[in-house]
């Protein structure tokens, strides 16, 4: 890896990797910085149905595949490397900083480092963590082969995942805490159309209990009834929380949930720096956006680079 | 690359290599986990740098389904260190190459 570079596009999901692209097609001088492998939460995601040009779906996984491909074909250059610190107090000279203590400069930044599940922060959820608790379908359903688990959320992603769960487990139940889902209709109509789908509509997940793994699930109805339902799993599936750590938050402006706000050119507040997909303040997170935002990215970087010429 | 450093793990030598003097770090996966492949690197990268030291290993849970029952895994990617055939501590979820360190230096 070099100390400096024109452009540091920081995060490989869908946002990152359209961005490369770009940046790799405008023969920029240029790194896309992952800590892991190339695509972020994508690679959570059993189907993608909803992607331009796909109009049979993909697995997540291939997307990223092909999306990581395309954006190499046109030798796009991309190092393993966590950065823990965004430096942006010299805005002439964006400074990063690694884990494995070095640093790397840029003029400019595109920021893709996307979110993360949350967490119901109820008591039970850490300690079976990974015995009965989960936060990804895609990679755990398997473990679940006739079983009973329930899914918490109501969004595309939680319903979506509970269609899926229904090819291992017996029965899957949706807990959400309103009286009717976020999802998109199509998917909505699905899941009402599996047998294997039961709703527990206006409750909340309390507490998750169990000795060497999940049990049962406290509940709590809106108007306060307490209740409780025995699974042998539990999927939280209730939104995302950014990846914006090490982040200059004031400096940019950040949204009371930390999310990161950006114009139509996908500027932020700080010049030269971009910010794309997930990590931006914003209604809509589908993958199609992300990827938008990044190709955006690039055209303003690049527009910042001639500037400072 | 320094993938042929990684140990590929089968059921019938898996407690052969945890008993073994040197301390084993286990990477429960499966093809179709995405966290898992993006962990990926993270693993080739670590047993370069621990090679001599820990036994870096993976272990498909499709082939081999006696080992992750044993130890209650119900998620990946889930990683356990082993010292002594004893598991010293474990994380489950694709976590960051400082986090991984810090989990093997448990061993120490």
């Amino acid at each position: 890896m070099k100390d400096h570079y024109e452009l540091v596009i920081l995060g490989g999901g869908p946002a990152g990797l359209s961005a490369g692209l770009y940046a790799a097609r405008a023969r920029l001088d240029h790194v896309m910085l992952e800590k892991g492998a190339p695509g972020g939460q994508v690679l959570l995601t059993d189907w993608v149905d909803n992607y331009p040009g796909f109009p049979e779906g993909l697995t997540g996984f291939d997307l990223v595949e092909r999306m990581t491909q395309h954006a190499k074909r046109f030798d796009l250059n991309t190092e393993l490397a966590c950065v823990t610190e965004v430096d942006l107090s010299n805005v002439k000279r964006k400074v990063l900083r690694l884990e494995d203590g070095g640093t790397v400069t840029c003029d400019s930044l595109i920021i893709c480092t996307g979110a993360s599940a949350n967490s119901l922060n109820v008591p039970g959820e850490r300690e079976l963590r990974g015995k009965g608790v989960s936060y990804c379908g895609t990679c755990d359903a398997p473990f679940y082969r006739n079983m009973h688990v329930a899914v918490v959320g109501g969004g595309n992603t939680a319903i979506q995942e509970a269609e899926y769960l229904t090819k291992f487990a017996d029965k899957v139940t949706v807990i959400h805490r309103r009286d009717s889902l976020r999802a998109t209709k199509i998917i909505q109509e699905i899941a009402f159309a599996n047998k294997k789908i039961e709703f527990l509509w206006n409750k909340r997940v309390t507490s998750i209990e169990g000795q060497t793994g999940v049990e049962r699930l406290q509940l709590v109805d809106n108007d306060g009834t307490p209740s409780v339902l025995d699974v042998q799993g539990v999927f939280v599936l209730i939104g995302v929380t950014p990846n914006n750590a090490g982040l200059p938050l004031q400096l940019l402006q950040a949204d009371k949930w930390g999310f990161i706000p950006i114009d139509g050119e996908s500027r932020t507040t700080v010049p030269g720096v971009m910010a794309a997909g997930d990590i931006c303040s914003k209604d809509v997170r589908q993958i199609v956006n992300a990827a938008g935002e990044g190709a955006v990215a690039v055209l303003a970087a690049e527009k910042y680079l001639q500037s400072l010429k | 690359m320094a993938n042929d450093k990684v140990l590929q793990l089968n059921d019938a030598e898996f407690d052969s290599v945890v008993k073994s003097a040197q301390p084993t770090l286990v990477d429960f996966w499966a093809p179709w986990c995405g966290p898992c492949k993006a962990i990926g690197p993270v693993i080739e990268d670590l047993a370069g740098e621990y090679e001599g030291k820990v036994t870096i290993a993976k272990m498909n849970v499709d082939d081999n389904p006696a080992t992750p029952g044993k130890f209650g895994i119900r998620a990946i990617p889930t990683l356990i260190l082993f010292k002594d055939g004893q598991v010293v501590d474990q994380i489950t979820g694709s976590v960051g190459k400082s986090q991984l360190v810090a989990l093997i230096n448990k061993a120490k």
